[in-house]
Formats: structure tokens, sequence, C-alpha cells
């Protein structure tokens, strides 16, 4: 099993005929993911890369049975591009697009409250179910498929993740990028929910990194719900406060944020907390044996 | 990104906030005209974007013009150190003058994005002129919070109970609602991430004013407001960095002598950890980010080494977005034009990694490889050292 996406995903593109959109889309339907339509409004009727192309999510949803989106629009659209995405009735909805202002997210929680929508991102490489269905930018082919779930703030320490991991013999269920945003759609504890349900999931792999209270809030969970084992890193152990470390959540603000603290948190919650980013991988055959 | 205090209160002024009368000076003489037009007795701040000026000297009061233009030609070209600063300091380039107001109590407020609770949040308090970070740790009763919902926005209810919070009555109650709701409508039209006026000023008639301004604004947003953007004072910013951001680059200068160069923040900032766990510390963070040209790679090369306090460098790059092969084009491109002299120790992984280990292999260029991130920091670390 996996969480989220598997071999039932079908996936509509939102700006599949830009640049990103199509290089990606490529991509994904290499891997196997059902792209069943694209979304571009103005460009309905067309076909791009063997796609139908609709004007709206909607009408991709009503033809083509799409019951996730993938989002790869302009930053200053793609707020408009989640909450057309969350209307339509999709389930899932992955925005890759970095670079939103906070306050339009501000907006997107507020409407997503009352829709029965997931919001993965944005500012995320995105979710793979390995085997299964891959929405995001992420290299497919470093992914196998097993049972350990990965969550992670950021890209390319993901992939680094999940290759350590693999070395130590472990695939993966389900790998998913949150996004390095100060406000994303789902965070640790809901993914930690759906990974203790899932019963193919055997340990998780938490990394997180530098600013605000999610992983403290996570090890809240992990110490009072979560029963199987969890591996934590905890990047950013050498950054300055007051700077903003690339992702616009990465940065320690009145003394808050650290990784110190973080760490902390999640060692006293249990969770086996790997202080080089080079442990990551033994510290989860640790946590199994 | 950052702003100066008189920047700030020109914005709020725009919004209705009220603020003492004052004007910016480049020049002693012309602190002397704006003294005299709003004069006599005058306050002149150093405007530099560091907090903790009136410690560091860079505050002063003046009786008369004369004495405005006095303390105008002690601030301006001084070189200020305040906590926030570094040692270093910063040179002043400019003053604002604002006339002296009689104070009788001095209150803090505050707005900012609560990230846990995805809304906007008003902080107040009664112990204004101290640092917030400081009345929240040690007096936490003494701070009222009021947070945003999206759907309806900042109501005047939420004003008023602050207000009250705050003890104030009468005409300054008024005002104090009318201050507050203003500074609200400008945080938010502006897409800001921080609004703080501390202290905010209750004159001894009563009145309101923000006697102090700092406004800091999404990085994200600042497209949406090209008058704000045109705001940024780069003599404020490390140089490197902002030529790394002409190139679309994430760049921050650190205290130690291993150099790196990564795709993608989070690891970037691991990167920076195990050069530190293998016993060096990183010069810098920079994050090349998703789909780099070759040029880009090159641009980011030449900022790496142009910092001199590099002794060595790594270079750390997961193929996502990002092809090695172009990533080792980008590299060896570089060094061959720069003529590289530093010790270079390099990792690649991920997606056409073997054509960019060849094309780095045949460069003739003097590279180490690695093939972890840990045997990559373990090389790099007594390079820098020797």
């Amino acid at each position: 099993m996996s969480i989220l996406v598997d071999e039932n995903t079908r996936v509509v593109v939102q700006g599949i005929t830009g640049g990103e959109g199509t290089f990606h889309t490529e991509r994904m339907l290499e891997y196997g993911t059902k792209i069943v339509a694209g979304m571009t409004p103005g460009k309905g009727g067309k076909t791009h890369l063997g796609v139908p192309v609709y004007n709206t999510v909607a009408d991709a949803v009503a033809k083509e049975g799409a019951n996730a989106a993938a989002i790869f629009v302009p930053p200053l659209f793609a707020a408009d591009a989640i909450m057309e995405a969350a209307d339509s009735g999709v389930g899932l909805v992955v925005c890759i697009t970095e670079g939103l202002p906070t306050f339009d997210m501000i907006k997107v929680k507020q409407l997503l409250k009352d829709k029965d929508c997931h919001l993965i991102g944005p500012n995320t490489p995105g979710i793979i179910s390995p085997g299964k269905c891959k929405i995001g930018i992420m290299p497919g082919h470093i992914h196998t498929p097993g049972s350990i779930g990965i969550i992670s703030r950021s890209g390319t320490l993901t992939y680094e993740a999940v290759q350590q991991v693999s070395l130590q013999g472990y695939g993966q269920s389900t790998a998913i990028g949150i996004g390095g945003d100060p406000i994303v759609g789902l965070k640790f504890i809901e993914l930690l929910q759906m990974f203790k349900d899932d019963k193919d999931t055997e340990a998780v792999v938490l990394i997180g990194e530098i600013g605000g209270t999610a992983e403290e809030e996570a090890a809240g969970y992990i110490q009072k719900k979560f029963p199987k084992p969890v591996v934590s890193f905890i990047a950013g152990q050498t950054a300055p406060p007051g700077r903003r470390m690339g992702h616009a959540g990465a940065i320690i603000a009145g003394g808050k944020g650290t990784a110190i603290e973080k760490m902390e948190a999640l060692e006293a919650a249990g969770v086996f907390v790997a202080k080089s980013p080079a442990e990551m991988g033994a510290k989860v055959k640790e946590a199994l044996s | 990104m950052k702003i100066h205090e008189y920047q700030a209160k020109s914005i709020l002024s725009q919004f209705e906030v009220r603020i003492p009368r004052g004007e910016v000076a480049e020049t002693p003489e012309k602190a002397y005209e704006i003294a005299k037009e709003i004069g006599p007795k005058v306050v002149v701040k150093a405007q530099i974007h560091a907090g903790g000026r009136g410690k560091g000297g860079g505050v002063k009061l003046a009786h008369s013009p004369e004495e405005a233009r006095e303390r105008a030609r002690e601030i301006i070209g001084m070189n200020l150190v305040t906590h926030q600063t570094g040692p270093e300091g910063k040179h002043v380039k400019r003053v604002l003058v604002e006339e002296a107001l009689a104070i009788a109590r001095e209150l803090y407020i505050g707005i900012v994005i609560d990230r846990a609770k995805e809304a906007p949040v008003v902080m107040a308090s009664s112990e204004g002129g101290m640092e917030i970070e400081k009345v929240a740790a040690e007096t936490p009763s003494l701070i009222f919070k009021e947070y945003i919902n999206p759907a309806t926005g900042f109501m005047p209810f939420q004003a008023r109970k602050i207000a009250f919070q705050l003890g104030l009555e009468g005409e300054t109650f008024k005002q104090a609602v009318k201050f507050i709701m203003a500074l609200y409508k400008a945080f938010e039209s502006t897409d800001a991430s921080l609004a703080e006026i501390n202290p905010l000023l209750v004159t001894e008639q009563g009145d309101v004013l923000a006697l102090d301004a700092k406004m800091n604004f999404d990085d994200n947003a600042l497209v949406r407001h090209p008058d704000i953007k045109a705001m940024r004072d780069l003599d404020e910013e490390e140089p490197l960095e902002v030529e790394a951001s002409k190139f679309g680059l994430n760049y921050i200068k650190l205290d130690g002598n291993v150099g790196c160069m990564v795709n993608g923040a989070g690891l970037a900032m691991a990167t920076m950890d195990i050069i530190m766990y293998s016993g060096g510390m990183p010069a810098n963070f920079l994050d090349v980010g998703g789909g780099v040209s070759e040029e880009a790679v090159k641009n980011a090369f030449k900022i790496l080494i142009s910092d001199k306090d590099v002794k060595a460098a790594l270079i750390n790059i997961f193929g996502g977005i990002v092809r090695c092969d172009l990533v080792a084009n980008g590299i060896v491109n570089a060094a061959k034009e720069l003529e590289l002299k530093i010790p270079m120790v390099i990792r690649l992984e991920g997606t056409n990694v073997e054509q960019g280990k060849k094309i780095l292999e045949e460069s003739g260029l003097a590279f180490q490889s690695a093939s972890s991130m840990k045997e990559a920091a373990e090389k790099v670390v007594p390079l820098a050292r020797q």
C-alpha cells in the first residue's frame, strides 16, 4: 500500500502547455503516472503530449475522471489554480510552483477548510509512491517500492534520504515533500496519521529544517499517538539567525525555530535523530533492528 | 525585504497611520533646514536597517536648528555599531529629523504572520520600548494578541479590545483604535511580513503616534508592489549577496573557510552541517536552485571563489531537475575561465551522473571527486586547513 497516490490516481496537469509543465509531464508519463488530462485556459480541445487539454479543471474531472491535480503555473496564478482544483472536486492537489505570496496561501488554506481536498505544497518536489504514481519533479529512478514513508520540507535533501534508505536495502511506501514555504498544505502530523494507518509502512523518515514549530508539533504527536519508529534529520544546524536560507520558511526568527530545539523535542519523543545528514540511512536500519 | 524607518513611515502615512512630522536628510545643512521648519526641538535619527540605534549613539536630541546640524554632522558618515550590526558596524548615509514630542506612555504594537495558526496576528503590549521577545519570555501576560480571520479581515471590535487592554481612555482610546486599524490595513495592502511600532507613543496631550516604525515585506509578493521594491537599499546588504541575487542565486556569507555550492536549500543547509561534523566551518550558503543553466552555475562559481575567506570548496549536486552533465560543463568552463586556484571536491549524484563525471575527468583540471556527502566533507575540510 501507500498513502495519497497509487495506481488508481488520475492526474490533471494545470499549466501542461508551459515549459515546466511540458517537461515534467513527459517525465511523469515515462514513470507510468496516469496523466488523464491537461488544463490551460483557452487551449481546450487540443491535445498535448498525447493528453487531451481542457479549459477548466471541472471539465477534466467530468470528462476524464481526474481525481488529482498537479500545478505548474506561475506563482501569482498558483493560488487561483489551487482553488479551482479544490473547487472542482479533486481529492488531491500538488502545487509544484515556488514563490507564492504568503497572503495568497492564507486565503487558500481558508478555502480548503470547506473542501474535501488535500493540498501538498507549494514549493514542493511533489509526491511519489514508487512503482505506482509520481506527481512532481523528483527523479523517479532513485526510488524503489518498499516500507519506509518519507516526509520532508526539502527537495534535493529528500532525494539524498531516499538514496541512503535504498542503499540500506529499504524501499519507500510513499515519499512526500511538504514544501519549503511558511504556510503549506498537508503538514507532518496529518501525513503521520496517514502513515499510521498504512499497513505497508513500517517506519517514517521525517526531514525538517530551521524555522517555525512544525517539527516540535510533530514530536508532540509522535510521543502520544504514533506507534511506528521515526527517524529524523533537521537541516540548518549551522544556519545563522535572522537570515532566510533559500526556502521562504527556513528562517530563525526572534530566537525561535533553531535546529537544536527541534532535535531535542524529537529526541524526547523517542525519535531516532540523525545529527549528521550522512546518518539518515543508518538510523533507519537502527530503528528497524 | 527590509526597508529604513523613514521609508516605513512614508508608507504608513499613506494609510493614515499617524507619524511625527519629519523628513530625511543626507547633509547637515538639510537637517538644519528641516529643524527650522518643524523644530526648534527635534530628534536626529540614523537610518540603518539594524535596531539598537539609540544605544549605539545613532539617535540624538537637538534643541535648536543649529544643534540639529551639529548632531547630523556627527551621525552622517559615522560607523554605527549596534547589537544587530556585528562588530564591523554600518555606515550611516542619512538621518531622519523629526519633531521631539512630550512622552506620556510608550506602548508596543506589532503585526506578523503566525505560521502555526496560518493567520496574521496583531500583538500589543503596555511595555513599549523594550524588545518584544524579552517581554514575551519574561512576562507573557503583558502581551495581548488578536488573530485575524482571513475571511473577515481585522475587525473594529478587535482593535477596541486591544486599546482597552492597553488601558487607554477617551480621545486617546479613539485615536489608538484608528491607529491600529490603519496599521493593519497598511500591513495587508503591502503584503508585509512584519509591521512593528515600538514604541507606540502616547503624548502628554493624549495623541497616539508611531515613534519608531519597522516594516519587512514578503519577497514573493514584491512583484505586486514595484514602489516598495524600489525602496531596497543595496548598501545595507553584503555585496556578494547582492551580486548573487542579480543572477537569481541564493547566497549568504558565513564565517568559515569551506565554500559550498549545492542545488536545493535543504541540501545546502545539510551540506553546511556535514562540513561542521567533519571538523570544518562553512564559508557560505549557496543554492543554485532547480533547472539552472550552465551560465548560472558559472556565476554561482564566480561568487563562491571571489570570497577571499574560502580556502577550499565542496560542490554537492543531487540531480533532480538539474542535470549533472550541465553542472559539470559549468564547473569546467568557469574553472578554466577563472584560472581556478582553490582546491575543490565535487560530489555529483542523480540524472546523467556518469556523463557529468566523465566531463570532469576529461577536463584535465585537478578536481577531487567523492561519491557521498560524507566522503566529500571529509576530503574538503583538510584541504581548507592547508
